[in-house]
């Protein structure tokens, strides 16, 4: 009569097991897909990492924007970090984020040189007039095919390019006061150190 | 599983699938989908439910196979030969457009998408082969760029991701409907309640067993 009970017990072990994993595998899995959707909601479909980060800048030779017959190439800036502003003045965002390169401009920390991405060069100028030139100077890419060599998909975008001439970031979208304080000066500090 | 489809190496999916459907239909009363809308206990209803998730993943698979991609007439060039043609159109379909992000170079009315095309176009002219055109714009603007994405450690989960999800859902419906169909060995397990009433019944019997012995014995003398 007591043999039966001692019968069981494994049988109630082996159940309530699978019964725990029946339970709570569902809720992990569930609690996976949760995660992922979550993390998607805070990630910018539109900011594509750069393939060109740490490698060399393009090379171009590009005619200057206020001196066509000037033409202007990357190699010169060797020796000095300095960003590559890619601008229009057909471009919006470009408008938004021009007071704040001014302010830059105005420190004098860093070069800017821009890259007036299919652009009237009329047009350009005038922009500039407008708003104020805070680039040492800007290179026109009519046809946009530099702006392809850099991998550039909208404007603005800003490159970080390092003493040797290598790119070290990509800014993609407007600058603002947050962007160069918290992401663009240090990073220029930094480089500026070594 | 008596049909054999999951020992069968040679089986493709599709193959393996079908199999799981026909077995469902051949035992009329384990019918998965049909099973649904009766479902009775617990055990076919979670069987259903895996049916039905093998069955919405399959249709997903099948809508990602074939897009239908609409052909943009590039306005900067005029159209090349007729082999050319086919060509900057195959090359163009597998690249992506980096401003309209769900569509190809080929499909995009984009003016980066233009220039990107003419660029192409250039390469080709340049004698560039497929893959090397297909490198240069990758350099650039990094594996985005492709449409279909490289197969690399980044993207195993991508690429394979599916087809495991597909082999645990196979073989969780195959346990599942093994489980029901062997009765009483895995799915019919005595739980505790049931253990105790038996041994109540038990002891029940037996006291009445007893009582009857006595009442014969007091019979008897």
């Amino acid at each position: 009569m007591s043999a039966e009970p001692t019968v069981a017990v494994p049988l109630q072990a082996r159940t309530s097991t699978k019964r725990a994993w029946a339970f709570f595998l569902p809720i992990a899995v569930f609690g996976v897909l949760v995660w992922f959707f979550y993390k998607g909601l805070f990630l910018n479909p539109r900011d594509i990492p750069s393939a060109l980060i740490n490698k060399p800048a393009p090379a171009f030779s590009l005619a200057q924007l206020h001196s066509s017959a000037l033409k202007f190439s990357p190699a010169e800036m060797k020796g000095q970090v300095w960003l590559l502003n890619v601008w229009g003045s057909w471009c919006v965002s470009c408008r938004y984020e021009h007071p704040f390169l001014n302010e830059l401009a105005k420190q004098q920390v860093v070069p800017v040189v821009g890259l007036n991405w299919k652009d009237d060069p009329a047009t350009a100028k005038n922009w500039l007039k407008k708003y104020g030139d805070p680039y040492r100077l800007s290179v026109s890419d009519l046809d946009g095919r530099v702006a392809i060599d850099w991998g550039v998909y909208g404007a603005p975008e800003t490159f970080v390019i390092d003493k040797s001439g290598t790119i070290r970031y990509k800014h993609t979208g407007a600058i603002d006061a947050n962007v160069l304080n918290d992401i663009l000066l240090p990073i220029i500090r930094d480089l500026n150190k070594s | 599983m008596t049909t054999g489809s999951f020992q069968n190496p040679s089986c493709g999916v599709t193959e393996m699938i079908a199999g799981m459907f026909a077995r469902g239909v051949t035992k009329k009363e384990n019918t998965p989908i049909g099973g649904c809308f009766q479902a009775k206990t617990a055990e076919s209803a979670r069987q259903c439910l895996s049916f039905v998730l093998i069955f919405l993943f399959c249709l997903s698979c099948l809508s990602a196979v074939g897009p239908v991609q609409a052909q943009v007439q590039s306005p900067e060039m005029p159209l090349p030969a007729p082999e050319l043609a086919l060509r900057l159109k195959k090359l163009e379909s597998e690249l992506r457009c980096l401003v309209c992000q769900n569509q190809t170079l080929a499909e995009s009315p984009a003016g980066l998408a233009g220039d990107l095309r003419r660029e192409v176009r250039l390469l080709i002219d340049q004698g560039k082969t497929d893959e090397q055109i297909k490198s240069h714009l990758q350099a650039r603007y990094g594996d985005f760029v492709l449409y279909r994405p490289p197969v690399d450690p980044k993207t195993y989960l991508l690429w394979f991701g599916p087809f495991g999800l597909l082999i645990v859902a196979a073989l969780s419906a195959w346990w599942l409907t093994r489980r029901r169909r062997d009765g009483g060995e895995g799915g019919a397990a005595l739980t505790p309640q049931d253990a105790k009433g038996i041994e109540s019944q038990r002891r029940a019997r037996a006291l009445l067993d007893e009582d009857q012995r006595d009442k014969q014995k007091d019979d008897g003398s």
